[in-house]
């Protein structure tokens, strides 16, 4: 292996597709990559063995394409901040709360912002994440960046995504080490008045519902 | 383990780099690496645990060199070693085919399998529902042990010795050092513990800061 600055690597280490690649011996553009070629091994045998399937493969591999992404959490939040009963049940009751909306999850912990309070989730020891409300996670959410430094300067890594939280505001930060997952309800921003829930599904961003945004009034009401 | 992937804490890796335009896989082999690994667990022939034990596993540098799902599949080709699903030589094999032969692999569909698979991973069932009774309640002071397991664990270097105080009671989960190793799945009480920062990190944290960790009742001492 080279020469990397670990930040560096977390930068770079990505760019395969664009015929860079550092982990393995050096293969022309074009090539299929090793790592390509080991998956497909052991595909082959996984599928030879009648473990797995192909298209058992192919689905699932749809299913992180096509089934599952932040609208999901989104529409959680759109209706917590509809129905204030609904919230309640949320906080206190995930599972029948999400069950209503018809999303199937048992361990998902709903953490609320507030004026004094902004919740931020990580995972420091691998990169536990809710999927099934937010879809697959970024990269920068498994990076060593992000997982090193959200515990230890939440307001550093806040104030890099462009969040700048009053001194009077406290951070808890949830590292996600168990079974349970955590989605953070974002604050309601001013101007939302009358939207309907799928207007205000729209606001809400993915980094929103990790803690590292905040959700900006709509464009209309600036 | 005292590993480099408990890196809650460490300096030096910079600033958080992200891509608002990143796709969902860098290449498609990342994410059929993802589904297989995700079905196998799905089918019982490996754990999570397992899973993260293995990955845990690789040597540091190469885990701090290696993208997410190189980590991945790395750590996917030791455990199917492990477990005895497909020996060193028949991966040897089967790769050495791959690269005469790219492209060229074979596909078999099944449907009902496919369907069942599918099913279990959108329906999820939780480790363990039954075990002791909890031995502490919401506010109760608790300590981190400090403990050095050579094995997997889900207790991080930065918390352990540390003072907090118990938030919730989430029930009943396999306890990761032992599931991990085959030794067992030693159901026992998880509890979410907060953390002042200043406790965690000293008084250059803010005071109003804290920092919420899901664990074990073994990793807990009353304070």
């Amino acid at each position: 292996m080279q020469a990397e600055k670990p930040g560096d690597h977390d930068h770079a280490g990505h760019s395969h597709d664009a015929g860079h690649h550092h982990g393995g011996e050096h293969h022309h553009a074009g090539d299929p990559s090793r790592e390509q070629l080991l998956a497909a091994a052991l595909e082959s045998l996984l599928v030879q063995k009648g473990l797995l399937s192909s298209d058992t493969i192919d689905r699932i591999v749809e299913m992180y394409e096509n089934d599952i992404g932040p609208i999901i959490g989104a529409r959680v939040v759109a209706r917590a901040w509809s129905d204030p009963a609904y919230k309640q049940r949320l906080l206190s009751d995930s599972a029948s709360a999400l069950a209503e909306l018809d999303i199937h999850m048992d361990n998902l912990v709903v953490v609320e912002n507030t004026p004094t309070v902004h919740n931020m989730v990580v995972c420091t020891l691998c990169s536990c994440y809710p999927w099934a409300v937010l879809g697959l996670p970024p990269t920068w959410y498994k990076d060593s960046a992000y997982r090193s430094r959200a515990v230890i300067e939440p307001r550093a890594v806040l104030r890099e995504f462009g969040v700048e939280l009053d001194d009077a505001v406290g951070i808890k930060v949830w590292d996600s080490s168990a079974e349970q997952r955590y989605l953070v309800l974002p604050e309601r921003p001013a101007g939302t008045e009358g939207m309907s829930e799928e207007e205000l599904a729209a606001l809400v961003s993915r980094d929103a519902m990790i803690g590292v945004a905040t959700v900006a009034p709509p464009v209309r009401a600036r | 383990m005292n590993g480099v992937h408990d890196m809650g804490g460490m300096h030096g890796f910079g600033p958080v780099h992200r891509d608002e335009h990143e796709p969902l896989f860098h290449a498609p082999w990342e994410g059929r690496v993802r589904a297989m690994m995700n079905a196998l667990v799905a089918q019982g022939v490996f754990n999570l645990d397992e899973q993260r034990r293995t990955v845990e596993s690789l040597p540091p540098a190469q885990y701090l060199v290696l993208t997410y799902f190189e980590r991945w599949l790395a750590a996917f080709r030791m455990i199917l070693e492990e477990k005895g699903v497909a020996s060193s030589a028949a991966i040897e094999a089967a790769l050495q085919q791959a690269l005469r032969e790219p492209g060229t692999q074979s596909r078999r569909e099944d449907p009902a399998l496919a369907a069942a698979i599918l099913h279990k991973i959108k329906h999820p069932k939780r480790s363990s529902q039954l075990g002791p009774a909890p031995r502490f309640r919401p506010g109760d002071r608790v300590v981190a042990r400090n403990q050095h397991v050579r094995g997997h664990t889900r207790l991080p270097r930065y918390v352990r010795g540390k003072h907090g105080v118990v938030d919730r009671v989430h029930g009943i989960y396999d306890l990761p050092d032992t599931k991990a190793h085959g030794r067992g799945n030693h159901p026992q009480p998880v509890y979410s513990v907060c953390f002042a920062a200043c406790e965690l990190w000293g008084d250059a944290a803010s005071p109003r800061d804290s920092l919420y960790i899901d664990l074990w009742e073994s990793y807990l001492d009353p304070a």
